[in-house]
């Protein structure tokens, strides 16, 4: 036994001597030459250092460097930026039978359910464990592990199809990928060698968490997890920028030749937006991806397996509950994206929000409806577990009215903005009765309802199997002072959302403001209120995990369905704002197939693409299973 | 094995139930091919030259996105030929034009140059307008294109175009891309028959109509108030190239042909105009 420790004991500190020297060897190559966050920082000089032959380039006035044997410039040693070239037809190489923009985007699409998953799983896997250790409770350390086993294979297929995305690029776009590398090429480099940080973290992490499964090693493997995050952002955030670049170039000239510095190329007018959108988004859909996994669980397990069904439906709870912790800020993080894009070009702004992409958005609100209603149905369902909740089934009818009231005004249209023939297509700018819901004022208004609403909802899942007890302040008026709570935020919102529309349109934007603020507080504040009601609290009735109808788990499919499809439907809209240009403003596409897609000709091919991750999707959560069949026939087989 | 065959085929019905919502539920709007540049044959007729820029102006040139009653977001353009000459004069105009048609010139290519009051970039006190400069970017208009954008909107307003017609210099011209013939109506009446309006107006300049559409006799004295903030000619404009945004009481939506942005030249539906509104030419 002692012996054992031992080398258990020298065996952790081998792994940690590998870990360091592992994170020097990953790092060190970067040390010198690539300074991203440094405002000085020249490519050209880099450039220009290659084409000296590694020699510093001849600066003004050093003499026998910058000049041949005759004594005239070499000029050829001088890097020139060099603007994007005028492509035409015949630049593209055409393949028969293989449509380079449908691969790309299939491809690329794929690249982004995978990645994005992988991203946002190791997130909320950290917090768990980290819960789990600092409460004692092993079952959020067994559900964040398992949660990391779903997420594997995930990471071999966003590599998997990051790769082809890459390799694709590099043969049906040439010329746009040299352009690219002749500006972002030290940043690719540095993307491929952080895989193999990634790669180490994510191993070390899920393949060392039993080993690492005692009170000394778990600050490791800790430490472990959150270096696996943090390659990950880096990966995101240095890719985010080469999308970014593509949306709206920075650090390049009127011609589109590069400046220089890589860091002003990097550090363009929407990279922060769509990196904060992204890591947001990328939490909710791991929620809902990892929700669907429990769910899946839940209803093919053996229903004789009580414990494992209320194994897994705690998963799903807890997975959705992750879910809308990031679906919640996410419209926010949106807002501040398209504003930015407003900022960087009005006439890109009004073209996503007014021409030819508004209907776009119609179809966005359904699907954000459509996951609201699901999350509320989920709630709703969820009060089944506990035999006291019945007290509050009161209030679902007249919560399922509003939300659904709320939702059919958010997806209402009014006037679209377009020029004269898309008008005449449409039949009509706006429709005479209902089209003052569909202005700012009412969707402003609807969706505070719908975040309220659904909140609410949360709220009565949360002390549904419990009481406040003693003679407290915040015991007895709690719940009265919620109410009230609730009842004057629900009159703000609403008479703000009515004066809106009496007001000029440059006023009613800033009202939107009041509005979110008061959503905002109602939720902070009756969190607390929570917090100081049910600090002293009983149970009224057990809460029984597993005793849900098989009904409610659809509903999480509904969500990681309805998150999916809404994902590749904005993944079009953020690819085809750029229209007709490769970079926009810059760099033209002059290909066979520089067209914007039509709206159903999207949709259609989002759904072919949706249909195809989910057939991954199944066979990302049937890998663990098999795992497991594995282990117990071995297990069986030494018994005997 | 039948859950998962249940979950698989709910699956399918939410995902297709998206799809189908699209193809279905909404419309179907056809977004514009990729802009290319006009191309002109040296020997162009000014009349030629001026729906070119109509063209222009409603596509490539994406003016309309703002400038349209509809959006609200940039000033309607049909009197920006005769107001020219105002803004040179107004105190906050801080350009080099000297001329109408060089300050429209101006407005496309150095947008901040005058910005009209209500109309500037939030924050910057109506100094800095949000408007990008048309001849770079991704609208990237030529010279010939921004000149026939000119002689447009000095044509709608209704003053003397200045703008010269392009040269016949081979290089920027092919001359194989030589212009279609068009066949233009000369006056109202002809113009009245040519775009069918007499199946179902009866009007000025209009001998035997239909019953279908409105009488178009009483339009002058109402059009100018029909919708707030739209002059007369631009409620005309609109009428007729998006005839289902305002219906007159008593008739139909969807019984006007919608393709008049296709087919009709600006001079005639300066003739249709002028006749419907009562203007005399001289």
């Amino acid at each position: 036994m002692a012996l054992k420790k031992n080398s258990s004991v020298a065996g952790n500190r081998y792994l940690k001597i590998f870990m360091v020297a592992f994170a020097l060897a990953v790092l060190f190559p970067f040390s010198g030459s690539l300074e991203l966050s440094a405002e000085n920082f020249s490519v050209s000089d880099v450039w220009a250092e290659d084409a000296a032959g590694g020699e510093p380039a001849a600066t003004e006035g050093e003499g026998a460097d910058g000049e041949s044997a005759e004594g005239e410039a070499v000029e050829s040693n001088e890097w020139k930026p060099a603007p994007p070239p005028v492509l035409e037809t015949k630049d593209y190489p055409l393949i028969p039978g293989f449509n380079s923009r449908m691969w790309v985007w299939y491809v690329a699409q794929l690249h982004l359910f995978f990645a994005a998953f992988v991203l946002g799983v190791p997130m909320f896997v950290w917090a768990i464990e980290l819960i789990g250790v600092l409460s004692g409770d092993k079952r959020y350390d067994r559900m964040a592990h398992e949660f990391m086993k779903v997420s594997m294979t995930g990471f071999s297929l966003a590599a998997s199809f990051g790769g082809l995305l890459a390799f694709l690029l590099f043969v049906c776009y040439p010329d746009f990928m040299s352009y690219m590398t002749s500006i972002f090429g030290k940043t690719m480099i540095f993307y491929a060698v952080l895989f193999f940080a990634e790669s180490f973290f994510v191993y070390t992490y899920y393949y060392g968490w039993d080993a690492m499964d005692n009170a000394k090693m778990k600050k490791v493997h800790l430490a472990l997890g959150l270096g696996l995050n943090i390659a990950g952002m880096t990966l995101m955030v240095v890719s985010n920028s080469w999308a970014s670049f593509m949306m709206a170039p920075s650090g390049i000239g009127d011609d589109g030749a590069f400046l220089g510095n890589v860091w002003a190329a990097i550090n363009g007018p929407l990279w922060n937006p769509l990196n904060l959108h992204r890591v947001i988004a990328n939490v909710a859909y791991g929620g809902s991806l990892t929700a669907a996994y429990a769910a899946y669980k839940f209803v093919t397990v053996d229903p004789k397996a009580t414990e494992d069904r209320a194994h897994y439906d705690w998963m799903g709870y807890t997975s959705f509950i992750v879910a809308m912790v990031g679906l919640l800020p996410l419209p926010f993080a949106g807002y501040w994206l398209t504003k930015e894009v407003y900022g960087y070009s009005q006439q890109m702004g009004i073209t996503l929000m007014g021409g030819v992409f508004a209907w776009l958005f119609i179809l966005q609100a359904v699907l954000i409806g459509a996951i609201f209603l699901s999350a509320n149905y989920y709630l709703w369902c969820s009060l089944g577990r506990t035999e006291a909740a019945k007290r509050y089934y009161f209030m679902i009818k007249p919560l399922g009215i509003v939300i659904v009231i709320a939702f059919l005004m958010w997806f209402t249209p009014h006037t679209l903005i377009m020029t004269s023939t898309e008008v005449t297509q449409v039949g009509g700018t706006h429709h005479p009765v209902l089209g003052p819901f569909g202005v700012m004022a009412a969707k402003n208004t609807a969706v505070n309802t719908l975040i309220l609403a659904t909140f609410l909802s949360f709220q009565i899942f949360r002390r549904a199997g419990i009481k406040a007890v003693g003679d407290g302040f915040w015991a007895k008026n709690g719940t009265a002072i919620q109410v009230a709570l609730y009842t004057a935020a629900m009159g703000n919102i609403v008479i703000l959302g009515v004066y809106s529309y009496v007001i000029p349109a440059s006023v009613r934007i800033g009202l939107s403001v009041p509005q979110v603020c008061t959503t905002a507080v109602v939720i902070i504040l009756a969190m607390i209120i929570d917090g100081k009601m049910f600090k002293k609290s009983e149970e009224v009735s057990e809460t029984k995990w597993g005793q849900m109808p098989m009904r409610s788990q659809y509903a999480l499919f509904m969500l990681a369905i309805s998150f999916t499809w809404l994902m590749g439907l904005m993944g079009y809209c953020r690819s085809a704002i750029r229209q007709h240009w490769h970079v926009y403003t810059v760099f033209r596409d002059n290909s066979v197939e520089a067209f914007t897609p039509t709206l159903p000709f999207a949709a259609l091919h989002v759904t072919i693409i949706v249909v195809i991750f989910m057939a991954l999707v199944f066979f990302m959560f049937w890998m663990p299973i098999l795992a497991s069949k594995k282990g117990k026939v071995g297990a069986e087989q030494k018994a005997h | 094995m039948k859950d998962l065959l249940k979950i698989f085929v709910f699956a399918l019905v939410i995902i297709f139930g998206f799809a189908g919502y699209t193809r279905y539920g909404l419309p179907l709007i056809i977004p514009e091919a990729p802009p290319v540049e006009e191309k002109l044959s040296g020997d162009i007729t000014m009349e030629q030259y001026i729906g070119i820029g109509d063209k222009i102006f409603n596509g490539k040139g994406t003016c309309t996105l703002c400038h349209s009653p509809v959006g609200g977001r940039a000033p309607l353009l049909d009197t920006i030929g005769s107001l020219a000459l105002e803004r040179l004069k107004d105190e906050r105009y801080k350009g080099k034009a000297t001329t109408g048609e060089e300050y429209i010139l101006e407005s496309l290519v150095d947008t901040s140059a005058f910005v009209v009051a209500g109309f500037g970039k939030t924050g910057t006190n109506d100094t800095v307008s949000p408007m990008p400069n048309v001849d770079k970017g991704a609208i990237g208009l030529s010279d010939v294109e921004m000149g026939a954008v000119i002689a447009y909107l000095q044509s709608i307003a209704g003053v003397e175009v200045t703008v010269a017609l392009p040269s016949g210099d081979s290089s920027a011209m092919p001359e194989e891309e030589a212009p279609a013939t068009i066949k233009l109506a000369e006056s109202a009446a002809e113009a009245f028959i040519k775009f069918e309006c007499t199946m179902c107006h009866i009007g000025p300049e209009i001998e035997e109509g239909g019953d279908m559409g409105p009488d178009l006799g009483g339009f002058a004295a109402t059009a100018g108030s029909r919708k707030e903030g739209v002059s007369a000619r631009a409620f005309v404009l609109e009428s007729i190239m998006n005839p289902n945004a305002v219906i007159a009481e008593g008739f139909d939506a969807d019984t006007m042909p919608d393709d008049y942005p296709a087919r009709m030249t600006f001079a005639e539906f300066n003739l249709i105009a002028d006749a419907i509104l009562g203007v005399k030419n001289q």
